[in-house]
């Protein structure tokens, strides 16, 4: 793209003292930005890797690696856990919420699930935190409703503040940003697609999961991918809902700092949410490869 | 197109009723703890409403008014640096010649793409030996450097999306480049940049993890107040401070509606 104020010199002229220039202030438009980067992400992550690996006397270690592995084992694979299953359920509610966005055939239906289902893409993790801690408690809405409607005992009700409030309240919040992305997704398909197949006979069912599904898979990698490295991250939602073990490990690394000021081994843990999180990129990788393929 | 009969519309009525449910059910939880007095299980509804919370939480001692003033300051001050050096970067992304451009654009794709833990942890400890630990400056710093990558694709794009010609014809017609800029670009992409601005105000309001390591224990922001409320049993004014967060969000979210066009969001990813 050619700027404005500094043509490109014609051919055999070489680089003008103009076209310098114009390249220097460009750079130094963005440097700013760049250096705020380096600041506050670069440098904190190399700090973490330095931290994580270097012992009181100064040499490399993995003893914050054995360590953490050790005391902290158990929350690790419960990250892991919560994580990967709350990405597969809101990969399962985003592609049922747009597909019948898509495919609906009653248009007020359509337009009433539209206007519902962005609402918490507004809401906080903090605020979905504390929502969620009320809701799903013993004596929260979610139980009153179940006693109230005849389908368990008052006997029977139980708190969903454990993992599994956890899952809810990720998929919660994290679904609707999913589901517009892919809602976007499928309405620029192209609709002559979708139109022969149901002249053919086939059922939306069948058209969603063979014909517009493929078309959007990319869309929907980027989605899951994107929630999946948000939710490893969040420390607000385990701790209001589950703090206490089995959690997740960012409720432990808060703890780790916050009571004993252990930045290696809190350090550890994070480069360890760190690989997790690569793994989720490379399976991205992967994937978006074998498309292009 | 046939008739529609009612068999037909009790599928998605039930289906409708229960995602209407879902989503505002945990919803009108949080209302009715906001307005309770007192509530036990195994009450459905508490046995007595009340506003007497919401002089606790507004008088002076409540620190809710402190937090709330504290929670906005910060965020202009945000939207200010981030708008400050993402519109630089934005423009130049945009317009100028940038032999690194697609590395320029990947690494400001890299905050959003790594968790953020251990970046907040890091920052959090050199602020500390520096002293700018439970500072306002310090939070102010936190925000911005995450409401700057946002600000900087919004406004990337913004700007992409002015049509060349009209800077050009300012330009033929003697304009400096500063004067084409402050006059022509700047009015056409203000639409895009207060959409960034209102994202990064939205963001830095919003934000609890970066506060929480950041921000103790002199800068108590919003969600922070919340937070300890909630933990401390106090489920009136967790309520009531999470109500307060959400109205920025939904009035925001109330007005941008017509905007958010779904086939827009098409092109996220590519």
């Amino acid at each position: 793209m050619t700027d404005v104020a500094h043509p490109l010199p014609a051919r055999g002229e070489g680089v003008s003292a103009d076209a310098r220039t114009g390249r220097w202030r460009a750079y130094a438009l963005v440097a700013p930005a760049l250096i705020v980067i380096a600041l506050f992400f670069v440098l904190p992550l190399i700090l973490s890797a330095v931290l994580a690996f270097r012992n009181k006397g100064g040499d490399f270690t993995f003893e914050h690696f054995a360590k953490a592995w050790d005391l902290y084992r158990t929350d690790l694979l419960f990250t892991i856990g919560i994580v990967l299953l709350a990405t597969i359920l809101i990969g399962l509610v985003s592609i049922a919420i747009a597909g019948y966005l898509t495919l609906g055939e009653n248009p007020r239906a359509v337009a009433i699930l539209r206007w519902l289902y962005r609402w918490p893409l507004f809401i906080p993790f903090i605020v979905t935190g504390q929502i969620m801690r009320t809701f799903l408690a013993k004596n929260g809405m979610l139980n009153h409703v179940l006693i109230g409607s005849g389908l368990i005992e008052p006997l029977a009700a139980q708190s969903l503040l454990d993992w599994r409030g956890i899952v809810v309240a990720f998929v919660w919040k994290q679904a609707p940003f999913v589901t517009l992305l892919l809602a976007g997704a499928m309405a620029s398909l192209e609709s002559q697609h979708i139109e022969a197949a149901r002249n053919l006979g086939a059922r939306r069912f069948r058209v969603l999961i063979d014909i517009v599904l493929p078309q959007v898979r990319g869309t929907l990698l980027v989605g899951l991918v994107l929630s999946f490295v948000t939710m490893l991250s969040v420390l607000s939602v385990p701790m209001m809902i589950n703090p206490n073990s089995p959690t997740m490990i960012t409720v432990d690394v808060a703890y780790r700092i916050s009571t004993l000021s252990d930045y290696a081994v809190a350090n550890a843990l994070c480069l360890m949410s760190l690989i997790v999180a690569a793994g989720g990129a490379w399976f991205y990788l992967q994937h978006s490869k074998a498309q292009l393929q | 197109m046939n008739s529609v009969r009612w068999p037909n519309l009790l599928g998605p009525a039930i289906v409708l009723g229960l995602v209407a449910f879902v989503i505002f059910g945990p919803l009108a939880n949080l209302f009715l703890w906001a307005f309770a007095e007192k509530w036990y299980f195994p009450n459905k509804i508490p046995q007595e409403f009340g506003f007497s919370f919401w002089g606790r939480v507004f008088s002076p001692r409540g620190g809710a008014l402190t937090s709330l003033g504290l929670s906005i300051w910060i965020a202009i001050l945000t939207v200010i640096v981030s708008l400050a050096v993402a519109i630089p970067a934005g423009y130049a992304l945009a317009r100028l010649k940038l032999r690194w451009r697609g590395l320029i654009l990947l690494a400001f794709l890299l905050p959003q793409a790594v968790p953020n833990l251990p970046v907040y942890v890091n920052i959090a400890r050199v602020f500390y030996e520096l002293g700018l630990n439970g500072t306002i400056l310090g939070v102010v710093l936190v925000h911005a450097s995450h409401g700057l990558v946002l600000a900087v694709w919004i406004a990337s794009a913004a700007f992409a999306s002015i049509d060349v010609s009209l800077e050009e014809a300012s330009r033929n017609m003697g304009a400096s480049p500063w004067t084409c800029f402050r006059t022509v670009t700047l009015p056409l992409a203000a639409p895009g940049l207060i959409a960034s601005a209102i994202f990064v105000f939205l963001e830095s309001l919003d934000e609890f993890t970066g506060t929480y390591f950041v921000g103790v224990p002199d800068v108590t922001t919003l969600p922070l107040l919340m937070f300890n409320a909630s933990m401390g049993g106090n489920y009136q004014i967790a309520s009531i401070t999470a109500l307060l967060l959400l109205i920025p969000s939904i009035a925001f979210m109330l007005v941008v509606e017509r905007f958010l066009k779904a086939d827009v969001l098409a092109g996220v990813g590519r």
